[in-house]
């Protein structure tokens, strides 16, 4: 997936002790951090270390020894000693596992505007963690190394969930992001993560496909004060094509989202030739106002060749504010440019007065404005969770 | 032919030792001993050898009667009367060799052992050097649940999975595909031996020769859908597979028939079989129909009414790919 680009080092490596302090400095420098991080410990090579089982949550015993996954639309049926399309749920003797439980691969102190989330709590950091794995295999994913690996074929430490809400707070981060590859398939690891996180006072987001069954995503999403899901065309085609999954379970994702009252951003990843026309950022933009409401952040980042897409072209900086204006038209409030380092449409404007009430450099917020949820200018409300 | 008739493990390792000492592995390919089978109006062999006694008054493979049967097989593939110039046909003295088995299925449903030791013996008398032979799969534990002994010197014959040795960082693509290849494949071997195993597949129809190479990438998860089709053929077209592919011997000792590709003793039977050719996509078109006829005389419906035949081995053989021929009247199928 492509959900945030990635300047650091350390995203796509293992995360052995010198590349996760590597990282953590590098983010945190000005934070104070300590050496808390050196807490975890070196993986073992073999896929069967048992410190990783868990049983999975979602999926029924069918006959045969198989068992049916429930998490995802896939809806994988996997015999014994078979893994689903994930390749980090096996079928062990009729029973389904997790095998990347506490398996985390990357870990890193991220500003949470990179994820990006813009409405949601501005200028602070996030303590953003992954494990191996994916549920579709996005031609154009820039963390496909681990997203689209099994979980033995990638170095990763043991990070139980309370240990990861105590380095959260260790290093002042208000929230444990989980991201980079797909969390969806470490749904068991991510509901214990935020059941210890909240236990410890720290909240939780995800950067997810939202590509998910429905059930699965109330019980695991329903744990998290944020979501932002990655919607990466519209159109069932390019979904087929390109990303490997479907649309539609998407779109029904964020619905169900905005009924459990979860603050959502989505992200639209533009391609150039496969998913920049006008008729689907028209489109793109009149179902979101029509089924989500103008104030759902719309994020319309550039692409960057990645993985199995290095023939297409960086995305034009016009195509993107071609895409803005059209969403723009349609009546959003709040549509961003993304990736794109000093572009205006990163900063936040009052829908209402048109006044800049957060101005953003990179992923920096430089100014945050709002006060009391509101602008400062006409006190219009501004929809978002503005303060920790 | 000239081995003697009761070699044990021991011995077989003693003279893999003892033929170590003074080759060096990592010459270059030599030209193909063996025409490729792949363009339009070659006729494919695919060698069908049998002994129904093969597993003499015990449960399990007998290692001399499965050499002699591989003799046959290789012997009737290239027409050659003696099983070393069988082999010299195939395999040229230098070259460095992978032997790729299945071990998904543990015991019960793995390339067996003595087959492969079989192969070893006829290969070093073939001129390979032990050490410039590799015995792998995707994970060593796997390999040691199937009975095999991991073995990473220099000196004898190598065995071991692909975690040991890892996979490529650059990941290599066509069509459908994009994957790490192995790196015993990439470093290890420049003539690939596709050691695999009969067996219904309940996603892809079968499991034989072709899409035993998803045991040969870092991803195999992503490439079940729709039957495993086109991701089989796509796979099969990377050219660290493709131009490396030597030749299949396919393990139809003890196969399953329903089931696959776990094992399911319930849905397994001796069929005491070698399937051999340097086709890949014909000895797969036989071995389904194999798989085909099972089921029929067990009173199953064919893959076909269970929308799952095998759709990847027509693909394989199609303008695009031409890995092979799936067409029967191009196929001629030699019982030995």
């Amino acid at each position: 997936m492509f959900c945030e680009l990635d300047t650091e080092i350390g995203i796509n490596n293992p995360l052995d002790r010198r590349s996760f302090l590597k990282c953590a400095l590098a983010s945190g420098a000005a934070l104070g951090m300590s050496g808390a991080a050196m807490r975890a410990e070196a993986a073992p090579a073999s896929g069967d270390d048992a410190r990783y089982l868990v049983e999975a949550k979602f999926y029924q015993k069918i006959e045969n020894g198989k068992i049916k996954c429930k998490l995802c639309p896939r809806e994988c049926k996997v015999g014994d000693r078979e893994r689903g399309y994930c390749g980090v749920r096996e079928n062990r003797g009729g029973t389904y596992y997790s095998l990347v439980h506490s398996r985390v691969c990357a870990a890193h102190v991220d500003p949470i505007e990179k994820k990006p989330l813009f409405h949601y709590l501005p200028g602070t950091i996030a303590f953003s963690i992954a494990t191996a794995g994916c549920n579709v295999n996005c031609k154009f994913c820039q963390n496909w190394d681990i997203s689209q690996s099994r979980p033995e074929e990638v170095p990763a430490q043991y990070m139980p969930p309370r240990s990861v809400a105590e380095m959260a707070k260790q290093y002042n981060c208000p929230t444990i992001a989980y991201t980079y590859s797909e969390p969806v398939i470490f749904a068991e690891y991510l509901m214990d993560t935020a059941d210890a996180g909240h236990a410890a006072g720290v909240r939780s987001i995800v950067v997810s496909n939202g590509f998910m069954q429905q059930d699965s995503l109330k019980e695991a999403y329903g744990r998290m004060d944020a979501v932002k899901i990655d919607l990466k065309s519209f159109s069932e085609s390019y979904y087929s094509k390109v990303v490997t999954g479907q649309l539609k379970p998407v779109l029904n994702s964020l619905v169900t989202l905005r009924t459990m009252g979860k603050w959502t951003e989505i992200v639209y990843l533009v391609l150039p030739t496969l998913n920049d026309s006008d008729q689907e950022f028209r489109s793109l933009a009149q179902w979101i106002k029509a089924n989500l409401g103008a104030d759902v952040p719309l994020h319309f980042t550039q692409f960057h060749p990645q993985y199995l897409l290095k023939n297409l072209p960086i995305t034009p900086v016009e195509t993107l504010e071609r895409a803005k204006a059209i969403a723009d038209a349609e009546g959003l409030h709040f549509v961003y440019i993304g990736n794109v380092p000093g572009h205006p449409a990163q900063n936040t404007y009052c829908p209402k007065c048109r006044k800049m009430i957060v101005e953003r450099v990179g992923f920096v917020a430089n100014e945050m404005l709002i006060k009391n949820s509101k602008c400062p200018f006409c006190q219009q409300p501004i929809p978002g969770v503005w303060h920790v | 032919m000239s081995r003697a008739r009761n070699d044990s493990r021991r011995e077989f390792l003693r003279k893999s030792l003892s033929g170590a000492a003074f080759l060096c592995a990592g010459g270059a390919a030599q030209a193909l001993a063996v025409p490729e089978t792949t363009a339009a109006g070659t006729r494919s062999k695919v060698v069908v050898a049998r002994d129904e006694q093969l597993r003499g008054s015990g449960a399990v493979v007998d290692a001399q009667l499965i050499r002699a049967l591989l003799d046959r097989a290789m012997q009737a593939l290239t027409k050659r009367d003696r099983a070393i110039d069988a082999w010299r046909k195939i395999i040229q003295p230098g070259e460095t060799v992978g032997l790729k088995v299945n071990t998904l299925g543990g015991k019960g449903i793995s390339t067996n052992v003595q087959l492969v030791e079989a192969v070893c013996e006829r290969l070093q008398e073939a001129g390979i050097r032990p050490g410039a032979i590799v015995v792998w799969d995707r994970d060593s534990a796997e390999l040691e649940r199937a009975g095999f002994r991991i073995e990473t010197g220099n000196e004898r014959v190598r065995c071991f999975g692909t975690d040991r040795a890892g996979y490529e960082d650059e990941l290599s693509a066509y069509g459908s595909v994009g994957s790490r290849v192995s790196k015993i494949l990439t470093q290890y071997c420049n003539v690939l031996i596709n050691l695999p195993v009969l067996k219904d597949h309940d996603g892809a129809g079968v499991t034989i020769a072709l899409k035993n190479m998803y045991g040969a990438i870092h991803n195999p998860n992503k490439y079940h859908p729709n039957g495993c089709n086109p991701y089989v053929a796509d796979l099969n077209m990377l050219p660290e597979i493709r131009t490396k592919m030597r030749l299949t011997i396919c393990d139809a000792t003890t196969a399953i028939y329903e089931g696959g590709p776990g094992y399911k003793p319930e849905h397994c039977w001796n069929a005491n079989a070698l399937l051999v050719s340097t086709d890949p996509v014909a000895l797969d078109q036989t071995g389904w129909q194999m798989i085909e006829r099972k089921r029929a005389q067990m009173g199953m419906k064919t893959l076909a009414a269970e929308e799952r035949a095998p759709s990847y081995i027509v693909t394989a053989a199609d303008d695009e790919h031409r890995l092979g021929n799936c067409d029967p009247k191009r196929i001629s199928i030699v019982e030995v």
